[in-house]
């Protein structure tokens, strides 16, 4: 089982994403996360998909995404070409006492604070998922109250274009 | 122009003459503008016959089916139909009504959420909000239901948007970004194809139903004949190839023909030709063909390296392909590879089954094989009866056999049927179906009555759900819930609607009344009692 990354170009109308998540749901295909808004053209919306599976999975899903009428293009991001974003929010438990110390975990990852209460701090961070996953790590001793995660964005390093990128 | 009206106006610019269906509230504007129109409304009884009907006209005619249907429950009646569409590549385009925009999501009176019901068994769909957008839809629609791999394509409209008003002007193209079949096969994998054929020694055809779609069984005659490569088929590819040609070799699969699964298995190049080769077709994922490197030639992609393991992917619609390798191909040595096939096929023997209690049903398919036009369309429905005809009728000529094969739809043949003599007034209609299935159907003795349609049903009536009762016998050696005691008298039940039929006990009453039948001017029935014991294969 690998991770793929895919990048889809979808008709922006209503219907289209129950299409795309119905399609995955119904033939059993893994998806870890969706993430999906306009593109620089508003008739068009991007996806960014990622999907558990293997060399046929991966295949069988790129095909029947394909034949979606909805879908336009889509292509397969290589890590080492591509860049890869997440946001997350996630509300921690603060007290008098500790509130210092996840501040300066905040700074360190170059996340910001967003809201404050008596008892709570909320972060907000971007990054890839490792930097994601060690930040969330370091917040989890001090009691994670609610997360909140946009699923990743990517896009091809340089000056490539999925418009330009040929479909294999 | 009203909305509903330009929607009769488009279908007319699609050349439509016919369309099944069955009102309610919710397309009541579409049928008032119906109403006034040339285009002929044949009211079914049930709107699962409706979509059966448009998939047995379309089938028949080689064209787009219209299916029609209200809101919610007829909506929803719509929906055995279309899958069973879908599953066969039928080009068909369904129309349902819908609530008034203002009320949808409200769950109010025969509101369903059709588009979302039908999304994982519908090439496309569309919900129309916008009555200025009607044109273009129903032109992508038709365009879609019959390019590429064809299929159903489903337009909803809710009852406010058939009152609106639009100008209406008729696109003279399709553009559709995300839809471009690829309908030229690419020139490096047939030339690859054409050397690997070369290079064969016992190279076979599987043919499905998409050279039936494709209309090319003229191109595939051509092409067999001159490279000289034998024949096999699944239940849809029935037609694909006459059975009286030298090359046919029968149909393969679980309930297929014995020498047609060896041919396979001894194959070492398979050349797989619109078919998706599913389980029936096969023993098992991994099974087929395990000798044969495999060539697929299919117009949806996405069936190819589903479930075979592929060595040349060819993309493509199978006509265009075909006339390319006719122009490559040459003569192959395989004449004692044909020679070989021939007398496998000839050592084989039907199942003996001697003190039967009524007809044997393959060989009233076989006689009837003798009695019908060069032309003749049979409908065969679900259930032993099915595999007696696929396996007994001969398809010869220009004849043709239209079943639910992905599906397996119990109900299909009669209202298939319907759709198949509406279209093709002039040609023998005769739908095999089972008592089982009949009853799943009969309603549409009312559409066969109402439209003095001279059809002949061959009904074989074995008392039981035949092929679970063989199953369940096969499998656990007891019978469970397959009794159809209750049935009713055929004979006096179609003499309700006003026609005649006429029962057989033994194979020799058959020829006398099948031809009574088909000389009959309103439909007939020709029920065969059959032994509850007698087999499938
Ligand atoms: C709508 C539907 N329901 C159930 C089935 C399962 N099924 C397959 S064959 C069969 C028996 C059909 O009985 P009958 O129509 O009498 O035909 P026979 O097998 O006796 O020729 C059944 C119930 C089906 N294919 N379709
Ligand atoms: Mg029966």
């Amino acid at each position: 089982m690998n991770r793929h990354i895919l990048s889809v170009l979808v008709e922006n109308q209503s219907g289209v994403l129950s299409r795309i998540s119905g399609l995955f749901s119904r033939r059993g295909y893994n998806i870890d996360s969706l993430a999906v808004g306009e593109t620089e053209d508003p008739t068009v919306s991007r996806m960014t998909i990622v999907v558990q599976g293997d060399d046929y999975i991966l295949e069988q899903i790129k095909k029947q995404l394909n034949k979606l009428i909805d879908v336009i293009k889509i292509i397969s991001l290589a890590p080492n070409v591509s860049v890869f974003r997440e946001l997350v929010l996630v509300k921690v438990s603060a007290t008098e006492k500790n509130r210092a110390s996840i501040t300066e975990i905040v700074s360190i990852f170059r996340a910001s604070i967003i809201d404050v209460s008596n008892s709570t701090l909320t972060v907000e961070l971007t990054g890839d998922q490792e930097k994601i996953q060690a930040f969330l790590e370091l917040m989890r001793p001090y009691g994670i109250k609610e997360l909140v995660r946009t699923g990743l964005s990517a896009l091809q390093r340089g000056d490539t274009q999925i418009s330009q990128t040929v479909t294999e | 122009m009203k909305a509903a009206d330009a929607i009769v106006k488009c279908l007319q610019k699609e050349n439509v003459e016919i369309v099944f269906g069955y009102p309610g509230g919710a397309v009541l504007p579409l049928y008032e503008s119906l109403r006034s129109s040339s285009i002929k409304h044949i009211l079914v009884r049930q709107e699962q016959a409706a979509v059966h009907s448009a998939s047995g006209y379309a089938r028949s005619l080689g064209r787009v089916g219209v299916a029609i249907g209200t809101s919610g429950p007829g909506a929803t009646n719509l929906i055995t139909g279309i899958a069973t569409a879908y599953m066969d590549s039928i080009p068909m385009v369904v129309f349902t009504g819908q609530v008034s925009t203002e009320l949808m999501g409200r769950d109010v009176f025969q509101e369903v959420d059709i588009t979302g019901a039908t999304e994982p068994f519908i090439k496309h769909s569309y919900l129309v909000k916008d009555a200025t957008q009607i044109p273009r839809i129903i032109k992508e629609a038709f365009h879609l239901a019959s390019t590429g791999r064809p299929g159903p394509v489903l337009i909803d409209v809710p009852k406010d948007v058939q009152n609106d008003r639009l100008d209406y002007v008729y696109p003279q193209d399709v553009s559709i970004r995300g839809y471009k079949p690829t309908v030229q096969g690419h020139m490096g994998q047939i030339k690859r194809a054409i050397r690997k054929l070369r290079n064969s020694k016992r190279p076979l055809i599987c043919v499905g139903g998409g050279i039936l779609r494709s209309k090319a069984q003229e191109e595939l005659a051509n092409f067999v004949t001159k490279a000289k490569i034998p024949v096999v088929h699944t239940l849809m590819g029935i037609g694909a190839l006459p059975v009286d040609h030298p090359y046919y070799f029968g149909m393969v699969g679980s309930h297929g023909f014995a020498h047609a699964n060896r041919a396979v298995s001894q194959s070492d190049l398979l050349v797989v030709i619109g078919a998706r080769v599913a389980d029936r077709a096969t023993a098992g994922p991994g099974l087929f063909a395990k000798n044969a490197e495999i060539i697929h030639i299919d117009i949806d992609p996405a069936e190819i390296g589903k479930n075979l393991g592929t060595l040349i992917p060819t993309v493509g619609d199978a006509k265009n392909i075909l006339q390319q390798l006719i122009k490559g191909i040459t003569s192959l040595a395989t004449d004692q590879w044909v020679q070989n096939l021939r007398e496998i096929k000839d050592s084989q023997k039907d199942v003996l089954f001697e003190d039967r209690v009524g007809v044997n049903p393959k060989v009233i398919l076989k006689t009837l094989g003798g009695i019908l036009e060069d032309t003749a369309i049979v409908t065969a429905d679900v259930g032993q009866n099915q595999i007696w005809a696929a396996r007994n009728f001969p398809v010869t000529g220009k004849r043709q056999l239209l079943t639910s094969g992905g599906l397996g739809t119990m109900g299909y043949s009669l209202p298939a049927a319907v759709g198949a003599k509406i279209a093709c007034p002039d040609y023998q209609v005769v739908a095999v179906v089972g008592d089982g299935g009949f009853q799943m159907s009969m309603f549409e003795l009312g559409t066969m009555a109402q439209n003095g349609l001279p059809l002949v049903i061959l009904l074989f009536n074995n008392s039981r759900l035949g092929m679970v009762r063989e199953l369940q016998n096969d499998g656990y050696g007891e019978c469970f819930g397959i009794d159809l005691t209750g049935n009713p008298d055929f004979i006096k039940l179609v003499g309700a609607y006003g026609f005649s039929g006429i029962r057989v006990h033994n194979d020799d009453q058959f020829a006398d009344a099948m031809k009574t039948g088909l000389a009959a001017t309103k439909p007939f029935l020709v029920e065969c009692i059959v032994d509850p014991k007698e087999s499938t294969l």
